[in-house]
């Protein structure tokens, strides 16, 4: 059948009435179509947890027992409840599985589908009750988020156009080419409040207005999808949950700066999401969204898709530039800047994914109900993806300005197994680390900088007592000291000392005169570097010589670790009271440093140890402690070798 | 029949003359399908990248002869290629086992222990991160984020992803591909 090629709104609407009572149903209307919807979610976590085998096994199973007319099974972006899935929802009912099994399949279908009961054991279990949830609207994790870019992911098929089209989609890319003029648009823009979701801030209505006051052509449309910062997902999950809603805007954005051609720059680690993206851009084609002479104008616009190739650099705007054009990605001083000079030297709109997916809402709704939500200077909701030591690992969105406090304990379920929360890590390798005291601070882009780290991306790290801050410093250092492109000295060889003597601290041999240094040197890399990845890879570094000080001189001046995570800093005990002197420890260790008799309790020579751990693994009362140096000192002082594993330590084995 | 065998499938006559034909032939194709991908690509300008990725996944890796044989057909100098493949941690010029295992060293999965699993990996197979098990059956890397941190932490083999996993999974993980190999040869 060949589709239906869209000239202007009328075709729109009537595209949309054909899905919208399905779209309809799915957001809690009951009405009546005698049809049951199973959305399976398939973003990339839940796809790592077999959610395409359930997929299948449904249809499988639905086929056996003759249900495929009345029932129909459907793929759909993240919902962000990552750490249940996979997950599965049910219409009408907005009935919600979690961590559903390829085997659970069969029993979902007899009892739910035939026998019209619940799944009781598949359902939600609140944390604080026990009871079971089976409605989403009930569960406390979606009702306190404020979901407006996600409002397609977990709604709609993302990769069926006409799905996108009934909830609205490319009617507001037909009234601005049809009846709009740029500068109205730039202009609602603007007064939203709108700023760049990719880290910096930008206002993204003055870019559009650099980029369109530029008096050479052609020009360019770039969509920075290259998400690098570890712990990040938010713009992952836009682009496989709803890929049409960043299409749609930077076509809008083209019409106003006036370009014709559009580069999504992806990172080659996401395929689900290059896969999504290929089959939106297919079908805008097909259906005459993108290509020559949009709704019968002289607009035209398309969209070219660019992979990366590992590295972490090419999220720099001028780096992603170099690598669109297939080079290597190094940086370049700023000016000339990208709206002036970009890809092939001309003029180049780049904005991150989650920005250009806020564009078609805020032009549907208005720059007023935009600015509703947020603070002051940071207008609407932001996603962030929680990960690290929290009970609900996943994708949630919030107004700006909701406090860290709401984000953890209430969405996120606090820390797991009941460890005290120690701080969190924003922004990546170019954030910092917020330490438990500001917990209670309004998030926003100033906010976060005045205590020393920034929005970033939206990636947020949750790290309880058993993290070690010099340990995270080192680590993220690692991370920029090997994604640094070499380009500029300060970045290249200072990240290099940093790293060197962030190990020597770790390690046991630093000395008090290195937390000095670092600081120096981390204020030197930041002023002299080229570009965003130098001038911001000394954060992790000066935000926990800042708030967590006394953790570096315990490491310098007392050669303990207190998380306990610093290897050479740590040594195993045996506890006398639980060692049944069986021996098999002694048989473990490579190294040769446990020694025993017969009944006697065996002990571990700190000398000869290596801490590699292997006789706790193999112990099977649990005899053997991991402690801090200091201890031990101590005990070797008053010559006893064991039973100095403090409460914590025990608990961290 | 010769009465002197290797291993236990093939003859020595019969190595000294099927290979080095199918080595040929395989080659031939390979070369094929890259002038095809060059084609493709080269209607549209600074494809490099792209047609760099395709070749990787024709050959398994980027050797010189390739690099080569693609700056003469692209046009480009050799350099440049050269420099494009070094930049990118994707790109490798060294032949990879043929199953992957990729530990995240991700922020999350960093947090979560990933870095135990790694020691365990390296001590399991013998080699170190980067390098490739004797039998070149396993190749041992370290990933960036690959953004399913609500599963950490994670390991890829191949397009494989084990979530969740802890040191005690690792030896059935292995196993389980070592298995593999052996019902497939």
């Amino acid at each position: 059948m060949k589709k239906l090629r869209v000239e202007n709104i009328e075709d729109l609407e009537a595209l949309k009435e054909k899905h919208y009572p399905l779209i309809k149903q799915r957001l809690g209307h009951r009405n009546g179509l005698g049809l049951t919807q199973i959305m399976v979610c398939a973003g990339s976590s839940c796809i790592s947890s077999e959610s395409q085998a359930i997929l299948q096994e449904l249809e499988r199973e639905l086929d056996k027992r003759g249900l495929k007319e009345n029932v129909r099974v459907l793929k759909t972006g993240c919902l962000g409840f990552c750490q249940h899935g996979p997950i599965i929802m049910v219409h009408p009912g907005e009935i919600f599985y979690c961590r559903v099994k390829p085997e659970d399949v069969k029993e979902l279908v007899q009892i739910h589908l035939l026998e019209g009961r619940l799944v009781e054991r598949l359902l939600y279990q609140d944390d604080l009750t026990g009871k079971r949830i089976p409605s989403i609207n009930d569960i406390h994790f979606f009702k306190a988020q404020e979901r407006v870019v996600l409002q397609n992911c977990g709604v709609i098929n993302p990769e069926d156009i006409e799905e996108y089209i009934a909830r609205d989609g490319y009617f507001t890319l037909a009234d601005v080419v049809l009846n709009k003029r740029p500068g109205e648009i730039i202009d609602i823009i603007s007064k939203s409040g709108l700023r760049g979701r990719g880290g910096a801030g930008f206002p993204t209505g003055k870019k559009w207005e650099m980029t369109a006051s530029q008096n050479v052509t052609p020009k360019y449309v770039v969509c920075n999808a290259d998400e690098g910062d570890p712990g990040a997902f938010m713009d992952r999950s836009i682009l496989e949950g709803d890929p049409h809603s960043v299409l749609e805007a930077m076509a809008i954005a083209a019409y106003c700066i006036g370009a014709n051609q559009g580069y999504i720059y992806v990172r080659a680690e996401y395929p689900v999401a290059v896969e999504r993206l290929e089959i939106a851009i297919e079908q805008a084609r097909e259906t005459g969204l993108l290509g020559k002479g949009l709704f019968g104008t002289l607009f035209d616009f398309d969209i070219e898709l660019r992979l990366g190739a590992g590295a972490f650099v090419c999220g720099e705007e001028t780096a992603l530039l170099h690598s669109i054009m297939g080079a290597r990605g190094e940086p370049r001083p700023r000016p000339p800047y990208p709206a002036q000079e970009g890809v092939w030297g001309k003029p180049t709109l780049i904005n991150n994914v989650e920005t250009y997916a806020n564009i078609p809402i805020i032009l549907r709704r208005g720059w007023e109900w935009y600015q509703g939500f947020g603070t002051a200077s940071s207008k609407g909701t932001k996603v962030f993806s929680l990960a690290g030591k929290i009970k609900n690992t996943g994708l949630i969105e919030v107004p700006m300005g909701t406090s860290l406090r709401t984000i953890i304990f209430d969405i996120g379920g606090g820390i797991p197994g009941g460890k005290r929360l120690k701080a969190v890590q924003t922004g990546g390798p170019s954030g910092g680390c917020i330490p438990e005291k500001f917990i209670d601070r309004p998030i926003d882009y100033e906010s976060l900088k005045e205590i020393g780290s920034i929005m970033g991306s939206g990636g947020m790290i949750v790290m309880s007592e058993d993290n070690c801050m010099v340990d995270l410093a080192r680590f993220y250092l690692e991370f920029t000291q090997d994604e640094s492109c070499g380009r500029c000295t300060p970045c290249r060889v200072g990240t290099k000392r940093l790293l060197e003597i962030l190990k020597r601290i770790t390690e046991g041999h630093g000395e008090m005169e290195d937390l000095d240094l670092l600081e120096r040197l981390s204020q030197d890399i930041r002023d002299a570097s080229l570009c965003g990845l130098g001038q911001t890879a000394p954060n992790p570094v000066l935000s926990t010589l800042s708030y967590f000080k006394e953790e570096y001189i315990a490491h310098v001046r007392y050669k303990t670790c207190w998380a306990g995570v610093c290897k050479a800093l740590l040594d195993y005990q045996v506890d006398e009271e639980k060692c049944i002197a069986c021996g098999l420890c002694a048989k473990a260790c490579a190294a040769g440093a446990i020694s025993g008799a017969p009944k006697q309790p065996y002990r571990i020579d700190p000398e000869k140890c290596v801490k590699c751990a292997a006789c706790v693994a193999r112990c099977p009362k649990n005899a053997i402690l991991k402690g801090s140096r200091k201890e031990t000192t101590v005990n070797e002082n008053a010559g006893i070798f064991t039973g100095a594993g403090s409460q914590e330590s025990r608990a961290t084995l | 029949m010769p009465d002197y065998v290797i291993g236990e499938h093939e003859n020595i006559t019969g190595i000294e003359k099927q290979i080095p034909d199918q080595i040929e032939d395989k080659k031939r194709k390979q070369y094929r399908d890259l002038d095809n991908v060059i084609e493709r690509y080269s209607k549209k300008p600074g494809q490099l990248i792209g047609i760099l990725h395709k070749a990787q996944d024709i050959f398994g890796y980027l050797p010189e002869e390739v690099q080569t044989y693609i700056a003469d057909k692209t046009g480009t100098p050799v350099s440049e290629v050269n420099g494009v493949v070094t930049f990118y941690s994707l790109f490798s010029t060294e032949p990879k086992g043929k199953y992957k295992l990729k530990v995240c060293l991700g922020t999350a999965c960093y947090v979560k222990g990933a870095q135990e699993i790694m020691d365990a990996l390296k001590e399991h197979l013998k080699i170190d991160e980067g390098g490739t098990t004797r039998d070149k059956l396993f190749t041992l890397e370290s990933t960036r984020c690959i953004g399913s941190c609500g599963l950490a932490p994670i390991l890829l083999a191949n397009e494989d992803v084990y979530g969740e996993i802890t040191v005690k999974d690792i030896k059935k993980i292995i196993r389980n591909y070592q298995k593999g190999e052996k019902i497939e040869s």
